[in-house]
């Protein structure tokens, strides 16, 4: 018999919590908790750091636009899975699983509206859709809200964020890169201004076509904005990464950026450059 | 040099040694072994159209990376006459993935652009394995204004694994460095040829890609990501490269069915290492016969078809027309 008895060991309970998930949550800058209400309120910034979350590209367009004033283009455009992309889950399970979560069509809304009187074709990507990749809609729109802009002389402004190309398009994929910097090219001519507006993260193909094209590039605060991904280089090369690498702050540094504007500030920075750069509304 | 098998080919070569071996058995012991050639001669032509007619994705993927294809500098030897390299972007550096200068088609004087891989270490140190800087793609830029200046069409020979993905590039800002060069070669007012002679890794191989004519060599790819790095996100593990080469859809095949190439240039069975000349011969036939066709179109149509063939890749479904206008 033995003496001593094991121990019966118990995980400690988890206290519940009193509150529904969702209503708070931890900011990644500064770590405090911060209610959604007050994010809300706040543009989706953190009121203590600064801090800011990611917003929905509905959320966007509500927070640049004159209100009312936003028609949307090309909501009606599908994407098909043209190869037949079989990976661990298959290209069409995907969209159809992120067009059930985010209410979305594809990443990318699209369409025109007025800031301050002026005329704008817009685009807002946005991450949450499979990583905000590019595929042929999200192409097709941009391209579309591009020639919308040469058509009606309006300026262009597209609010990126991307994880990149979306391999499930394979070199369909890649070809929007062409597309929508030829549409840029097209723009320019034209003689009118686009303004390029990043936001976390915007990275690969699309940092690599129209998201580096702006007259005027804009970025939030502390976004991740580059080519390859941190990762990729650290193995390539096995090098340690600079202190802030790929962030807003360090491509403006290194003469990328024009200037970094907080949320709150974007649509007031926008209007004011189209005043310098758009003829009179 | 001896030729490189690739694990797929064992059975080509093993047979062309035993070739070989009776050959020479015959020659010198003067025995008539001609039966038995002939025997091994008809095995070696069935199994060479059994393995070199049924090429997977994954077996392209590897004849366009093998270290002995013949690399850029190589058709530039073979293709052009009087290559006269010119170096340095005029603003940080001579980047030597990327050499490109002037040189002449027939008559017909050309910009080249190239990437251009090394054969041994000490060369990929040079050429840092074909992956070139934003250097890389300013100097092509500004080549190509050269070549718009003096009216000269701009052939670009395409063989990389993509962008280089360094501290250095990204500091340097090889996004911008590639953007710039899809909306200016938009527009540039001369004829573009580009061939992708190897591998076409993604955004690298497209920053010197946008052209009038696409043409790509029978063994090369072309692709948005690598199958290596493809398979590691979706598949969690590198193994799956072979499935991920099939579900890219990057053979010279497929993309022609895509339209995101104009025209497959072959190449010599087995491969263009396997014979440099005609695989040369057969890109400047190519090169040759494209350009007569572009330096007859004049340039604003040139530009408008330029534009449309881009603008009209990408599959979609739409229900409507002009929705929002």
């Amino acid at each position: 018999m033995a003496i001593f008895k094991k121990p019966t060991l118990k995980t400690s309970q988890r206290k519940k919590r009193d509150i529904p998930q969702g209503l708070f949550q931890k900011c990644p800058g500064c770590e405090e908790v911060v209610s959604e209400i007050e994010l809300n309120e706040n543009l989706r910034v953190c009121p203590r750091c600064d801090y800011h979350f990611a917003v929905s590209a509905k959320e966007r367009i509500g927070n640049l636009l004159d209100s009312q004033t936003f028609v949307e283009m090309d909501a009606d455009l599908k994407s098909i899975d043209t190869l037949r992309f079989q990976g661990m889950a298959s290209y069409k399970d995907r969209l159809k699983n992120y067009q059930e979560r985010t209410g979305l069509t594809d990443a990318v809304i699209s369409g025109h509206g007025m800031i301050e009187g002026y005329k704008v074709a817009l685009a807002v990507m946005d991450f949450g859709f499979l990583a905000a990749t590019m595929g042929s809609v999200v192409g097709e729109r941009i391209t579309r809200a591009i020639e919308y802009g040469t058509d009606e002389r309006a300026a262009v402004i597209i609010v990126a964020a991307s994880g990149g190309a979306r391999m499930y398009e394979g070199m369909l994929s890649l070809m929007q890169m062409a597309k929508t910097s030829g549409a840029l090219a097209r723009h320019a001519d034209a003689r009118l201004p686009y303004l390029s507006v990043l936001t976390n993260p915007t990275t690969a193909g699309v940092m690599a076509s129209f998201a580096s094209l702006g007259d005027v590039i804009i970025a939030e605060p502390k976004s991740m904005i580059g080519f390859a991904g941190p990762r990729v280089i650290k193995e390539t090369t096995h090098q340690d990464l600079p202190k802030g690498f790929q962030t807003a702050e360090f491509l403006e540094e290194r003469g990328l950026i024009d200037m970094i504007v907080h949320r709150k500030k974007m649509r007031e920075t926008i209007s004011q450059l189209l005043g310098y750069l758009s003829s009179a509304p | 040099m001896d030729l490189q098998p690739l694990d797929f080919e064992k059975p080509i070569f093993e047979l062309e040694r035993r070739l070989q071996d009776l050959k020479e058995h015959s020659r010198e012991h003067d025995v008539d072994l001609d039966s038995e050639v002939k025997a091994i001669e008809a095995k070696l032509r069935d199994t060479r159209r059994e393995i070199y007619g049924n090429l997977s994705a994954w077996q392209r993927v590897q004849i366009a990376r093998h270290v002995q294809r013949p690399f850029a500098l190589d058709y530039v030897e073979r293709c052009f006459t009087g290559w006269t390299e010119l170096r340095g972007d005029r603003c940080f550096a001579d980047d030597k993935a990327m050499p490109a200068g002037l040189a002449t088609l027939d008559a017909t004087r050309c910009v080249v652009i190239t990437h251009q891989k090394g054969r041994n270490t000490k060369e990929n140190v040079m050429r840092n394995f074909g992956c070139a800087h934003p250097e890389g793609y300013r100097k092509a830029l500004r080549l190509m204004r050269l070549a718009q200046k003096f009216n000269l069409p701009v052939i670009s020979l395409i063989d990389t694994p993509g962008a280089f993905p360094g501290i250095g590039s990204e500091e340097r800002h090889i996004s911008e460095a590639i953007a710039v060069n899809l909306r200016e070669m938009m527009n540039l007012r001369v004829p573009i040829i580009a061939a992708v002679i190897g591998e076409g890794g993604s955004g690298g191989a497209l920053g010197i890609g946008v052209a009038d004519r696409v043409l790509i060599l029978e063994n090369s790819y072309y692709s948005v990501i690598s199958p290596e790095a493809c398979s590691a996100i979706l598949w969690r593990d590198r193994k799956h490269a072979p499935e991920a080469a099939e579900a890219l859809k990057l053979t010279a095949h497929d993309l022609l069915k895509l339209e995101v190439v104009d025209e497959i240039v072959d190449e010599p069975e087995g491969g263009a290492h396997r014979d440099y000349e005609t695989a040369a011969f057969n890109l400047s036939s190519a090169l040759r016969k494209n350009l007569a066709k572009l330096l007859e179109t004049p340039t604003d149509q040139l530009l408008k078809k330029r534009y449309k063939k881009f603008r009209g890749l990408g599959n979609f479904a739409e229900s409507k027309t002009n929705s929002g206008r």
